[in-house]
Parts: structure tokens; sequence; C-alpha cells
């Protein structure tokens, strides 16, 4: 096992994670490394079918035990693989050291157990309280999340809160032991959109309040513009691009990154560009693609792009891509207009 | 792949036209919706024994009496309540009648009446559903009420009843039976037939000048057809166990003719001393109710893949 | 909560009035006369008309009948004729109930076993035998497990009586035939619920909060599992009342059951008319219980929602 570089409080080293389905093996993760700094919130930006969820599901080693193939790799917390561990062990970290917040809160609560009995499950599970010092704790807990009323909330069921209030229970679920890691798996979006920001700003706010480091995981770029330090932006299975927020948005360096800029609107492009979605759809990952997975969408493929993965380049400290158009022998090619006046 | 960095030649930086059909056609290769769930049900052995065995059955209700050199109805009292043997295979009644051929008659029988019921069953219900849903608003809430009263009866009092009312004949027995399940048959229909009417591409057939009826045969039903197929697997042997259950207590097929339900009506009375007229056909009997179970299971688990895995 | 069991109430009665009426007009389209068979010399036929009041129009018999019934009074049976058809109802309701209670229970907690250890361990062994099982037990009617049950372990073994209702023991082979079909419904359908269950965000969540398995299935999964097997109650109900039909018949029990065959027999209308009343009754009390039940154990019906 690698040492730990300074500051990192998880990493990820070549991931690997196929499902066996009755059409085959599905490669859902093949190959991605990245680090999770103490008190830092990294984004994982991907479409759907990226790999995204899988990835943050098996740090939790929350996957269907019955056809998960975990193929290779590392993840290394506090000097264990989180992969190796044995369930016994994953219980102990599972809501106490790392926890998940999942997508959609209408199905993320128990409807039929009261709200503070949920959250004092995970306080009597690590932390041993009990009776009136738990309640007590889930009371604080939702007042933190800012839930209004929280002694007469903490004993109503789920289906008396709205959806942005049950997300902010999930929330204080995640919170209840003070978890080093928080694993925020697309955590607005099944919201409204002004529920949306409300809840982006409230993760913000108690990352920076707690010290916790996140995982951001989301399809919306405009989601990472808010919340995010540093960008790791995955395509089916691999990670294409990782940076700094300004890094990704300012000088981003991989074309399918240009394409997730260029379909969404910025504050601060030039209004008279178009907005130009990226056409086609990703690959099938029973029968994954050997070159970059990109191609077939890639306005700027080349025939090595189809035949073979390209290797990172590195441009800074934290910004590295994977693209052959960095290759010396590759033509030189100018992002579009649309990102470059995003600078 | 490390060898083949320092051969990389210029033109394979050429540019790539890849189009957007290709980039489709990297994903997988389409796989119907039928094709799929007849993947899924070939998986499921249970389904397929249960297909097999009443395809088995069948053949054999049919082709079985023609082996024989006896005939069901013909009497001869001098040989009554032969056990098996190899001259009668299934042993002879208390009239001395070949049980091989009264056996394998009362299933055709009990076969024919099930797959009738259900398919009377299955036209009422899809007919009352599609009106219902399809009409919606108060008509709707009437029908639905209708329903329910219906329901309130246990649906074989109702066939008691009905039998009672009309003489016992295999005509009015398919009727009596067809009449008293249909109600779930309406209700997924109906279902269905609410769903399908909001959906966009309703309104938009809809709005294009298409009506009803076309929206009805062309759009609706064929979205309808997985659900109505496994219903009417699960029919066919609820009306074989019913006409079974109604011919127990005389309200059913009368003799000389016979049905697997009279068959076992006739072989209980004589349980004690002569028990093989009650075990061939409660063989019969049950191979057929567990094949169809085990068979419509298959179905509905292949055709609606939620529930599973 | 309130108003919902109200409204619950109210429908009940409307519909047994219909039903009621329904059930009432078919019996007068039954063929033949009662008192056909009988040897009678019409002098004394008409006064049995008169006597039970079938000589009068029909709207005046609807309405008498219907006032009776709401007193509780469904005539007097045309077989025993100084007998009522309440009074003999309720001398075998005693009977029939223990019978069908037993096979309920008994088939609940089997079920209930087979169903949970089917899905914990869904596509492995357990699962499929417990699959299988449950289909045959669905499959095999009471009238063909009844007379298998009677010849292996009444006669052969001479574990159990076969005939009568004398003692407990007597219940056992009735009871357990009707079980079989309990059982397999209540293990199918608990074991789909499970699954369901497992399969939702909820149950993913408290894993994730490092809940063990047990205690997510205990604490969880259950739960909300169990809600819904409220809901087989009314069919099952339709099922006992049906099955008892037939598996009063084979084993002999003085229930409701093998009365109302054998009233079908010898064509005594007003038993008939009575006893399929009575049914219904039975039935709708099933739907209505099911129904408050079910708003009072889901939380989600018993607690209206308040939204911020």
């Amino acid at each position: 096992m690698a040492a730990m570089h300074e500051g990192n409080i998880l990493q990820v080293k070549d991931l690997r994670i196929s499902f066996s389905t009755y059409a085959g093996e599905v490669e859902a993760v093949r190959g991605i490394s990245f680090d999770l700094r103490r008190g830092e919130t990294l984004a994982i930006v991907g479409e759907s079918g990226s790999g995204k969820t899988v990835t943050a599901k098996s740090l939790m080693r929350l996957l269907p035990k019955a056809n998960t193939l975990i193929k290779g790799g590392e993840a290394i917390f506090e000097g264990e693989n989180l992969l190796k561990l044995s369930e016994q062990q994953m219980q102990k970290i599972r809501g106490s050291k790392i926890a998940m917040v999942f997508q959609d809160p209408m199905t993320s609560l128990d409807p039929t157990m009261r709200v503070g009995k949920q959250i004092v499950e995970s306080l009597r599970k690590h932390l041993g309280l009990s009776g009136q010092r738990a309640k007590e704790r889930a009371v604080e807990l939702l007042t933190l999340v800012g839930i209004p009323n929280p002694e007469d909330r903490v004993r109503q069921y789920p289906h008396q809160f709205s959806g942005g209030m049950r997300q902010r229970v999930v929330i204080a679920i995640a919170l209840a032991c003070d978890p080093q890691i928080l694993i925020a798996d697309e955590p607005s979006t099944a919201l409204d959109v002004t529920i949306q920001a409300q809840i982006l700003e409230l993760l913000r706010e108690l990352q920076e309040r707690l010290g916790m480091s996140v995982i951001l995981i989301t399809h919306d770029l405009g989601v990472v513009a808010h919340t995010a330090h540093r960008v790791a932006v995955m395509y089916a299975g691999k990670i294409v691009e990782t940076g700094t927020l300004r890094e990704i948005f300012y000088n981003p360096q991989m074309p399918y990154t240009w394409g997730l800029l260029s379909s969404i609107s910025l504050p601060t492009a030039d209004r008279s560009q178009d907005l130009i979605p990226i056409p086609g759809s990703p690959p099938d990952m029973s029968d994954p693609p050997k070159g970059c997975p990109f191609t077939a969408r890639c306005p700027y493929a080349m025939r090595i792009c189809a035949e073979d993965m390209p290797e990172y380049t590195t441009f800074s400290a934290e910004h590295k891509a994977a693209c052959w158009l960095h290759h010396p022998m590759a033509p030189n090619i100018d992002p579009p207009a649309r990102v470059g006046s995003a600078r | 792949m490390e060898t083949r960095r320092d051969e990389l030649t210029a033109d394979q930086f050429e540019r790539l036209e890849v189009g957007t059909q290709d980039s489709e056609r990297i994903v997988g290769p389409p796989v119907g919706f039928w094709r799929d769930s007849w993947n899924r049900l070939k998986k499921n052995r249970g389904a397929l024994v249960g297909l097999a065995v009443i395809v088995v059955v069948i053949i054999v209700a049919y082709l079985g009496p023609l082996v024989s050199p006896y005939t069901p109805y013909g009497q001869d009292l001098s040989r009554r309540f032969a056990d098996p043997s190899s001259r009668f295979w299934f042993g002879t009644d208390e009239f001395g009648r070949d049980m091989w051929n009264r056996v394998w008659i009362g299933t055709r029988v009990s076969l024919y009446i099930g797959f009738l019921a259900a398919f009377l069953d299955l036209a009422v219900g899809v007919t009352y559903g599609a009106i219902s849903g399809l009409l919606g608003g108060r008509v709707d809430d009437v029908m639905q009420r209708g329903i329910e009263i219906l329901n309130g009866v246990p649906y074989l009092v109702v066939a008691i009843l009905a039998m009672l009312v009309l003489s016992p004949g295999i005509i009015t027995i398919t009727i009596a039976i067809g009449l008293t399940s249909w109600t779930y048959m309406a209700r997924i229909v109906r279902g269905r037939m609410l769903q399908l009417k909001e959906q966009e591409f309703a309104l938009a057939s809809l709005s294009l000048g298409a009506n009803r009826t076309r929206l009805l045969v062309k759009h609706l039903l064929p979205n309808s057809l997985g659900p109505m197929i496994v219903n009417l697997m699960f029919t066919i042997p609820l009306a074989i166990f019913s006409e079974a259950f109604l011919s127990f207590i005389g309200l059913g097929i009368q003799p000389p003719d016979t049905s697997l339900g009279a068959l076992l009506s006739e072989g209980y009375k004589e349980l004690r001393f002569h028990p093989y007229l009650l075990w061939f056909p409660t063989a019969v009997f049950s191979l057929l109710m567990i094949s169809f179970n085990l068979f419509a299971d298959g179905l509905r688990d292949a055709l609606d893949p939620k529930m599973r895995k | 909560m309130l108003r919902y069991v109200a409204k619950r109430v109210v429908y009940m009665f409307v519909a047994l009035l219909i039903i009621i009426s329904l059930t009432w007009f078919i019996s007068k389209l039954l063929p033949g006369t009662p008192f056909a068979d009988q040897k009678l010399t019409s002098e004394t036929r008409a006064q049995l008309y008169a006597k039970y009041g079938l000589d009068e129009p029909w709207p005046v018999q609807y309405s008498k009948y219907m006032l009776n019934v709401v007193q509780g009074d469904l005539g007097n049976s045309y077989y025993f004729q100084s007998k009522p058809v309440t009074e003999i109802i309720l001398a075998r309701l005693p009977v029939s109930a223990f019978i069908g209670i037993q096979a309920i229970v008994f088939g609940l907690i089997i079920g209930l076993v087979l169903g949970i250890v089917a899905a914990l361990r869904h596509n492995r062994f357990w699962d499929s035998a417990a699959t299988v099982l449950a289909i045959l037990g669905v499959s095999v009617p009471s009238f063909v497990l009844g007379p298998i049950l009677q010849y292996w372990l009444g006669v052969k073994l001479g574990w159990f009586p076969i005939a009568f209702f004398e003692s407990w023991w007597h219940s056992v082979l009735p009871s357990l035939a009707l079980s079989v079909f309990v059982i397999a419904t209540v293990a199918r359908f608990i074991r789909a619920e499970m699954l369901e269950v497992m399969g939702q965000d909820y149950t993913t969540l408290a894993k994730a909060k490092g809940l063990s398995g047990l205690a997510v299935v205990l604490k969880h999964v259950l739960r909300n599992a169990l809600i819904p097997l409220v809901t087989v109650l009314a069919p099952l109900t339709i099922y006992i009342i049906t099955g008892s039909l037939v598996v009063e018949q084979i084993f002999a029990v003085p229930g409701i059951g093998e009365e109302f065959v054998r009233s079908v027999v010898v064509s005594d209308y007003a038993m008939i008319l009575g006893t399929t009343i009575f049914f219904s009754v039975l039935f709708i009390l099933a739907l209505l219980i099911q129904d408050i039940l079910y708003g009072i154990i889901d939380p989600r019906i018993r607690v209206a929602g308040a939204k911020e």
C-alpha cells in the first residue's frame, strides 16, 4: 500500500468495476484514479452511465453483491483499502466516517418510521447514544440543516415534509456522527430549481463549518460552479480530465469538457453564441471501445483516437487531461469560441 | 500498448469523420421488447417445464383415446371396478367404462371449458375496461362501482347461482365461469387505457384527426397486450378449477358426459375401496393446474422485469 | 382518519343493499317452484305459498324481504319449515369459523416464514424451492388436497379422524387442507413485497448508515413489507368461504358450507338466498376491516401529511 500523500483523506487508484448481466459483462468503471484532499469538495461530473454513481457506491461498498465484480484497484482511507475490508469493518465506517446522501429525497427515507428515529439509528449504532441524549442530538442536527421547529418535526413522518425538507433530513442523517467524508450523489437533481440552490448552499456552508471533505456527484456543471474546489470529468467509465474549478471552467483541455461547457448557459459566456449540445449518446459498456471513448461524438476525432487510449498530459499541479490532441504530433486546435470566451 | 507509442505515424493524426449515426451504432444492437421477454422466459426453467407439460397433456388428451380400443361411454357390467392393468390402463369405473378413455375425454372437456371461459372473460373484461377507461368521467365511475358491487359476492357463489338459474351444460358452465372472473381483466385494461390516454402520442394522434376506435386498436390495445396475455394464462387454470368445483358439488357437467371435475367427484365417492378412480383424474388435474400456474408466473416475470433482480 | 372510516362504512352498507337486492332478484329467476318436489295437493301448496308470501306481487315481496333482512330475519328455510334461516346459519357458524380461522392463522405463520426466507435468499436455492412450493400450493385446490389428506393421513396412517367434528383433532385435516392455499398466497405475497422494499432507496440508505444486514431487515424491510399484507385479508376470506363449501363436504363437517351445498341439492331457495347474503356480508365486512386496519397501520394514511 502506497504512503498517503500529505493532505489526502482518500486515494483512489485504478478502480475497475464491472457488472455481470445476462447480456454479458458490463464495464462500468474502467480504471480511474483520483484523490480527495482534506476539507475540499471534489466534483465528479459526467452524463448518466458514465460510472460516477457506481464509483460513489463502490467506496461505501453498497453495490449489490450478487452481480458486482470489483475487478481491481484500491481506495485508501485511513491506511486501509476500502475495497478489501470485511462487511463488519465497512459497517463501522459507513455512517460514521464516510456518509452518503442520495439523489431522490422522496424515496430515501423510510416512510413508516419517524424522522427522528431514523437519525437516532445512526447515533445509537456508532456513538452509543440513547434516549434523551440521542433525541437532543437529533434536534440539534435538524437545526443544523435548517429545519424550523425541530422539536416538533423530529417526531413526524417523512411524508409530512416537502422534497427540499426531506433532503435536509437526509443530510442531517448523514452528518449525525460527524463523518470525515460526505458523498453526495446528485443531491439536488430531483428538486425544484430554487430548492436546488438552497440545498447546495447548505452543503457548502456545512462543509466549511465542519471541515468535511465532500465528493459531489453530478451531471450539472452549473451545480459544480457553486460548490466545488476541484473537478474530475468522467466519461464512459474513465476520468478524462481533472483540475481546479478555475482550470476546468476557464482553461479546459479536453473536447468532452468543451462540449459540456458549451451545452450549458454560463453567465460569463458570450450570449451571441448558440448553445451546442453534444450529439449522440454514450457507448455501450458491455462492449467498450478500445480507444478514447469519446471518439464517436468528438468533432476533433483523429484515427488514433479510435485505436488507442490517450495518456494523461499534465498542465499544472492539479490539472491533467487525457486527449490525443495534446500529443506533439497532433494538429493545433483552438477550443470553441464559446468556451474560449469564458476566459 | 507501450510499444506502439514509438511507432505513431502522422497519418494516425488525421481527422476521423464520424457521423452521429456511427455513435449511435456503437451502442449495442437493439433488442425488442418481445425478444427480450422471450429471452427472459427461456431462462425460467419452471415456466418452460410448465409449458411443456401443458402441451403434452393436450396432445395426450386428444390422441390418448384414439390409442385405446375402448370407448368412454361403453358400459360392461361384467368388468366393473377393474383395477388398473395392462388391459385397462386406468382401470374401469362402476359401470365398467374404461377410465383411460374417460379421463382423457374429461380432460378435453375441462380444457375446452377452461380456454373458452378464459376467452370470454378476456372479451368481456377487455371491452368493459376499455369502454370504462376510454370514456372516463361519469361513465367510468359508474362502471367501476358496478365492478365493486359484483366483487362483493364471492365469485364461486355467483357461479353457483348462475348455474342454478341456467341448467347445467357445457355452454352454460362456460358462461357462468366466464362471467364471474372478468373484473380483474377489466381493471387492468382500464388502468392501461387511462394511462395511455394521457400520454403524448395519444394526444398527438387524436389531434391529427384519428378517431377513437383507431386509437384504440392501433395504439392502446397492443400496449396492453402483455398484461392481457398474462392474465389469460392465469384465468385458464382458474376456469378449469371453477368447473371442477361446480362439478364436484353437482352443478357442473352431468353424466354420462364427463369432465375432470365430474371424475373427481365420482372418484371421491369410491375413495375407500377404489382409490385409483380418484388418483388418475387428480394427477391430470393437478398437473394441468400446476403447469398453467408455473407458466403464467414465468410469463409474468418475463414480461414485467421490474420485479426481479 | 374518522372520515376515512365513515366513508368506508357507508359504502359497505350501500354495497350490501345492492347485493342483497340482486341476490333476491336472482332467486326469483330460479327455475321450478319451491315445494314442487314434495307431494302436495294444490290446496296445501297454495297455503304454503301464502304462508311464505310467495303469492304476492314482486315489489311487495321485495320490500317485505328487505325489511326483514335489515332486522336480521332471513325468512324460514323451505326445507326445514319451522326453522329460520338465520338460526340455522348462526348455529353452524362456530364450526366453520373455527376451521377457517385456524387455517388462516396456521397458514399465515408458515407462509410468512417461507416467504421471508425466500426473499432473503433471493435467487438461491431456498427462493426457488419456496416459489415452486408456493405455486404447488396455489394450484392444488382444496377438493383435491382434501381427499389426498384424508386418504393418506386419515385412512392409511390413521393419524387423524376423517369426518365429523367431535374434537379439535377432527379439525386438523380440514384446516390443513384449507391452509395450504393460504400458505402459498402469503408466502408469494410477502416475498414479492420484501423484494420490492429491498430494492428501495431507503433500504440502501439504511445500509449506508452502517446498520447490519439483520438490523436493516428487522427495522426497515419487514415493517414496510408487512403493512400491505393486510390487503390479503379479504381475498383470503373469500377463499376460506368458498373452500369451506367443499372441505366441509369432504370431511362431513357440520358447518355453513355443508348446509349450503345441501340446500342447493334440495332447492331450498330461502336457504340458498340467505346463505349467499351471509357470505356477502362476511366478505364486505372483511373488506371493511381490511381497509380500516390498513389505515391504522400505515402512517401515511393515519397521519395526514402537512407540507411545509
